[in-house]
């Protein structure tokens, strides 16, 4: 795997198109290798088409998002779940 | 929701920082507002309709201001550094990123750790602590190239109450400063001391940091980062 990622915070603006909240503050669980942490915590590579998002522990794809002109396509197979903050009252 | 819109920002002041980065000051009407350590993606729209879009981070807790590196053969910014002049016009959507953030709601002591441009979020949260009146103390390890690669100079070199300034200088240090040029070292984070750890650099440099911190003993789980690519464009 090349050294050549970013941190999932990259993420905060491509996702912020698709959700209301901001998911890279959410806490996630690798469904490969359990890993529990931040969204905000995944190495991301951006030099495919589109944004792949890699566990930092088992460098397992969690997350892919490809925008096309007219659509996202967000696939989240590698996350078992996420816990999105949505802040007190 | 308002962070996903890209606005208009007009470009109103700039400031030099040094021969190769400059800080731009932007009007963005219906501006919402942001946290210190948040960023923004820029998109600018060249005449035949391409696109190119960049993420930066914003440098200061109040209003949209961006601290700008130039890359030499980058895309987008020769045009930020150089060539924009105030009245220019530019896209911008955000804030985004609500985890790599300081509040100034604490007292929790804080240990930043810059490498070269990653100290732009890390300044955001200085300036964050200042106009709050906070008390946190707050420590900045800021490894730099050179004394012309250094930021923020009037505010770094004399900083404020309750914040360490240590200026770890990589290839060529200022005559009479006490720390021989190299690479960071535990030596410059340590000694240890209980703390909320926010690194900020190129890749390489924040793989290293985040591994000193946790060596001196800092739980994982309290050091945050945010890398950009190698070359920030």
């Amino acid at each position: 795997m090349s050294a050549d990622y970013l941190d999932g915070n990259a993420l905060a603006g491509p996702l912020a198109e698709i959700f209301a909240t901001d998911v890279s503050a959410a806490v996630g669980r690798c469904a490969s290798c359990g890993l529990t942490g931040p969204v905000a915590s995944l190495r991301v590579y951006s030099r495919a088409p589109g944004l792949v998002a890699r566990c930092p522990g088992c460098e397992e794809v969690v997350l892919r998002l490809v925008r096309s002109p007219d659509a996202a396509w967000l696939d989240l197979r590698g996350a078992v779940c996420l816990r999105i903050p949505l802040g007190g009252p | 929701m308002p962070m996903t819109k890209w606005r208009v920002a007009r470009l109103v002041k700039v400031r030099d920082e040094n021969p190769t980065a400059r800080t731009l000051v932007f009007d963005v009407p219906g501006w919402p507002g942001h946290v210190a350590g948040q960023h923004v993606d820029v998109r600018l729209t060249a005449e035949d309709g391409y696109t190119a879009r960049r993420s930066y981070s914003l440098a200061a807790p109040e209003g949209v201001e961006l601290t700008v590196q130039r890359v030499e053969d980058g895309e987008v910014s020769p045009y930020l550094t150089q060539d924009m002049e105030p009245g220019d016009e530019l896209e911008l959507r955000g804030p985004v990123g609500g985890w790599f953030v300081w509040r100034p709601d604490g007292t929790t002591p804080v240990l930043l750790v810059a490498g070269g441009a990653g100290i732009v979020p890390l300044m955001a949260m200085i300036r964050a602590r200042r106009a709050a009146g906070s008390g946190a103390p707050f420590r900045l390890v800021y490894a730099l190239r050179s004394p012309g690669q250094l930021y923020y100079a009037d505010e770094l070199l004399s900083p404020d109450p309750g914040v360490a300034v240590t200026l770890a200088y990589t290839r060529s240090a200022p005559e009479g400063h006490a720390r021989p040029p190299g690479r960071l070292t535990a030596a410059d984070l340590g000694p240890y001391g209980e703390a909320d750890c926010y690194v900020c650099g190129p890749t390489g440099f924040v793989e290293a940091a985040a591994t000193l911190l946790v060596e001196l003993g800092h739980d994982p789980a309290r050091i945050k980062t945010e890398r950009f690519g190698p070359t920030g464009e």
